[in-house]
């Protein structure tokens, strides 16, 4: 059955990714150590892998400077969830089909299982760990335990980050809207409905603080 | 049959086992309490919230140990073939790689069947080191669809027949039935096979200590694990611990112990470091399990007032390697029915072995019997709602049985037809108007989820006041450390926030696999005995310091104090203060008193619109009313109910496995092609919950919802379809392709 597609993202489309994979050596060679501090990754750790094939790269994770050293083979997820220990952000399928991997890059969603490390250079990037302020968690957060937006929770760090984004751009979400700005996120457990139900309540408690 | 293999049978065999309930042993328990509860029975939000929506909530994906290795394995890409040579030697020699075994020698005979393994430093190494693996094939002669595997002369999966009885039953005279029965009417009808693809895919950690091994999975099991490892190594199961985290999803694909958690035990043994493995997506697709395909016939006598005089039917279905799922249970139980016979036939063919899915059996059986009710009432002439009623039973086995300890289907009925609105239905099939037609359908449920004896939890009580609820269990998403800390609470009169819980390992009191919907009535009878022992002890320690009876003393506002005079109390953490060293208390799930049938029930009914230009359907809305006795949070047992059908919207509407029959391959072992419903595709839900406790099956009166929404719905889907088109399909998945056909031979006949 033909299904609606999988969102579309405006900056970040397979072209531009398969586009990316042979463009972006020009910008790694902008990067200066100089941005990155602190450091969360230590020498020792990037001395595994041939020197000759890395690139280095500087961006923000969750409002952290950070600078790395990365195969051009690496993904984003993999650099995250593998060198920068922040797990969250969920492997699922590992090929874009499913948003579990959901983070923002410069406030806009990304699928980070297809994106390359390298390309991050430069920017910056929201995974799950970076939404709640301290102890007090970002409405759309609360909105998933209030509404029971989830069963097993593998798939809710990339249906928050999506949702995130979406409220970002549309603050006032309709049903339809919500449906079509979640539909690349995959909810195995099928607890969709509740989803819904938990954008809806944190798009109102945005709106109102 | 490899050692461990006959081993996952055997687990599978214990899970329907468990899942129906053992014999009942007689001793009678006292009714549950007629007591106000302040926080069972309300809305409580997880108390693991915080940590699932942070992303801190660790899954076995996401842990990593020092010096730990990554294995990985190589899989036969043919469905059928004879490994004549493998040369491991270029793998063993590529630097990082730390271990490799051969795990395969002769027959493979599926596509995805283990054949060597690699650990090495990084996933990229043990990724090169398996394509270094040389594997000399001889290709043999596969089947892969059922219907070949059937015919004369086809490529033997097995050393015997391809085609097995499975199962039979009998009751009263078909024959005798047929010949008093005044309308005969009989239909055929087909469900897909199904990948279960929870979004964690399977991960297995092994680690030794000597000659003790501690494996962290991501199962619905872990005692079954721990026992199926210890058979496979050769080593006893009290040196062995299986610790499960947070997992995610598991739908039956998780029950018993792995393959590929044998092998990294192997490896590990082998490198004497931590061994990780992590399946792929595609390899969840190939040989983790699946839903195993029905083809089932079911014939009717029927009386024309619409009493069924003999119900007849013959099931064929296929696992693959491994064995179909007894689909009759549905049909032998449900309606009044004196004369019942049943032939069930498993079909081997060369395709990964079948696995407990969500309701297995249930699931397809439901579907031919709720479908063919449906036509039958068509072709007498009777609201099909109306059809069900006048089979209605009070007792198991067609009203042949013992009685139901509780059974509220009637209110199911009443509740639902009134919230869809069932007047709105067409009165013939295919009265729907316009180029978009619509349409309604009702489908019943049935299921077993008694939950299992023996079942043990501890409280433990802490000097200050801080308090354990333990038990082995596993939280697959339904909520068990919420319901767990909620009824904790609830008797020790705190708050769920205030209860430390601990599940997910073998060295916690035993507690049964998370699956047949047996959690909930397992656990929670076994957490609410032990919280009752903490409760009576702290009574009697207030009592001392009151000065009044301990039968005078109740729990509540995290105080202890004299029911007649409540302004006389003790807080709570004064009172453990007198317990000087931590307390446990030990808790258990009592016995089924014997004599009655313990089974949940439930009936959907859906609506949908079906574009008959382009074949598309589309549920609209889905009524679920169920009946599982007390419902201890309502917050969690809705999300089972949503979950349950949007999983079976997108088995009626899109989910197949396809294998090339030319290659034995299946062509979509991934989440694009292989096709679960998306948010475009959940309808609007309304889950009802008819609120009475069963008087006996445990001390809460409660039973499980794990399997239940998921069964009936689509058959429900497929109904409303019917009456919207007037052609039943009576096979799923619905494609466009199939509807338009049908609208087609529907158009040609008239």
């Amino acid at each position: 059955m033909e299904k609606t597609p999988r969102k579309k993202r405006k900056t970040y489309t397979r072209r531009a990714f398969l586009k990316g994979l042979g463009g972006g050596a020009a910008g790694t060679a902008l990067a200066t150590r100089l941005l990155g501090q602190p450091l969360l990754t230590s020498q020792s750790e990037l001395s595994t892998a041939p020197v000759s094939s890395k690139k280095t790269v500087t961006f923000t994770v969750n409002g952290k400077k950070v600078l790395l050293e990365v195969e051009p083979r690496e993904t984003l997820l993999e650099v995250l969830r593998e060198r920068l220990k922040l797990t969250g952000t969920k492997k699922t399928c590992d090929r874009g089909e499913c948003g579990g991997c959901t983070v923002l890059l410069d406030n806009q969603p990304v699928y980070s299982c297809l994106f390359l490390a390298y390309r991050a250079d430069g920017k910056q990037v929201t995974t799950i760990e970076g939404l709640a302020e301290g102890e007090k968690l970002h409405p759309v957060q609360q909105a998933f335990i209030d509404k029971d937006a989830y069963q097993c929770g593998f798939c809710s760090p990339g249906f928050i980050m999506s949702s995130v984004a979406l409220l970002s751009k549309n603050p006032a979400p309709s049903l339809a809207e919500i449906k079509a700005g979640l539909s690349g996120n995959l909810c195995r457990c099928g607890n969709y409905a509740k989803i819904y139900e938990a954008v809806a309540a944190a798009s109102q408690s945005m709106r109102k603080a | 049959m490899k050692k461990h293999e006959k081993y996952l049978e055997d687990s599978d065999l214990a899970y329907l086992e468990l899942a129906k309930g053992k014999e009942p042993q007689g001793k009678e328990i006292s009714p549950p309490e007629k007591q106000e509860f302040k926080i069972i029975g309300q809305y409580t939000p997880r108390v693991d919230g915080k940590l699932i929506v942070t992303g801190r909530a660790k899954y076995t994906q996401d842990l990593s140990f020092k010096d730990m290795l990554c294995g990985k394995i190589l899989r036969s890409p043919y469905a059928s073939a004879e490994i004549i040579g493998m040369d491991i030697s270029q793998a063993e020699s590529l630097p990082g790689v730390k271990a490799v075994l051969k795990l395969k020698e002769g027959r493979v005979k599926y596509e995805g069947e283990q054949v060597a393994a690699v650990a090495a430093d990084d996933e990229k190494t043990a990724e090169e080191a398996l394509g270094l693996i040389r594997v000399d094939y001889k290709l043999l002669p596969h089947v892969v669809a059922p219907e070949k595997a059937m015919a004369e002369g086809s490529p033997q999966v097995h050393d015997s027949a391809n085609v097995q009885k499975l199962n039979e039953y009998n009751r009263g005279d078909v024959d005798k039935g047929f010949a008093e029965a005044e309308i005969i009417f009989e239909r055929t009808y087909k469900t897909a096979v199904e990948i279960h693809h929870p979004v964690e895919t399977h991960v297995s950690i092994a680690q030794w200590d000597e000659d003790r091994l501690t494996v962290w999975d991501s199962t619905q099991a872990i005692f079954s694990v721990r026992d199926g490892l210890a058979r496979a190594l050769g080593i006893p199961a009290s040196r062995i611990r299986v610790i499960k985290m947070y997992m995610g999803g598991g739908f039956g694909c998780k029950l018993g112990v792995n393959e590929h958690t044998i092998v990294a035990a192997q490896l590990a043994k082998e490198t004497g470091r931590p061994v990780k493995i992590t399946l792929s997506r595609k390899e969840n697709s190939l040989c983790v399990g699946n839903r195993p395909t029905s083809l089932i016939t079911v014939k009717a006598g029927v009386k024309k007032d619409g009493a069924l005089i003999s119900l007849f039917m013959k099931n064929y279905t296929s696992g693959g390697v491994g064995r179909g799922d007894r689909c009759s249970e549905p049909l032998i139980d449900i309606y009044k029915c004196p004369n019942v016979k049943v032939e069930e036939f498993t079909v081997f063919t060369n395709t990964g072995a079948s696995r407990p899915t969500r309701a297995p059996g249930h699931v397809q059986g439901t579907f031919a019997l709720e479908g063919f009710m449906e036509e039958l009432a068509n072709e007498l002439g009777f609201d099909p709602l109306d059809l069900r009623r006048k089979n209605y039973t009070s007792s198991n086995r067609g009203e042949t049985g013992i009685p139901y300890s509780s059974k509220g289907l009637d209110k199911c009925y009443e509740l639902g037809a009134s919230a869809i609105g069932w007047a709105r239905r067409n009165k013939k099939p295919g009265g729907g108007q316009g180029k978009k037609k619509r349409g309604l359908g009702v489908a019943s449920q049935i299921w077993w989820g008694a939950g299992v004896q023996g079942t043990l939890a501890d409280v433990k009580i802490h000097p200050d006041g801080s308090v354990e609820a333990i038990s082995g269990t596993q939280d697959l998403g339904g909520g068990t450390r919420t319901f767990m800390a909620t009824i904790t609470a609830e008797t020790l009169g705190l708050e769920p926030q205030d209860i430390t819980v601990k599940i997910g390992d073998t060295t916690y009191p035993w507690a049964p696999s998370s699956g047949g919907s047996q959690t909930t009535p397992s656990v929670a009878p076994a957490i609410r005995d032990a919280a009752m022992k903490a409760a009576e002890h702290l009574k009697s320690l207030a009592a001392k310091k009151l000065n009044v009876a301990a039968s005078d003393i109740a729990l509540g506002n995290k105080n202890l104090f004299d029911k007649n005079n409540p302004e006389r109390s003790v807080a709570f953490q004064e009172i453990t203060k007198e317990l000087r060293r931590e307390a446990v208390f030990h808790g258990e799930r009592g016995d089924l008193p014997a004599g009655f049938a313990y089974n949940s029930f439930g009936a959907h009914f859906a609506e949908v619109e079906v574009d008959t230009e382009t074949g598309q359907i589309k549920v609209l809305k889905v009524v679920a009313a169920h009946e599982i006795g007390r419902v201890i949070n309502k917050q969690t047992a809705e999300s089972q109910v949503v979950g349950g059908i949007t999983q079976g919207v997108s088995a009626a509407l899109f989910e197949e496995r396809v294998i090339d029959e030319n290659t034995g391959k299946m062509v979509n072992p991934n989440l694009q092609n292989y096709k679960p419903a998306t948010s475009m595709d959940s309808p609007e839900i309304v889950p009802i919950f008819i609120d009475i406790v069963d008087p006996r099956i445990n001390n809460l009166g409660t039973k499980g919802l794990g399997e239940p929404p998921r069964i009936p719905i689509s058959a429900a889907v497929a109904n409303a379809v019917y009456n919207a088109i007037g052609v039943h399909l009576r096979e799923i998945p619905m494609t466009p392709d199939k509807v338009l056909k049908a609208l087609g031979t529907k158009e040609t006949a008239s």
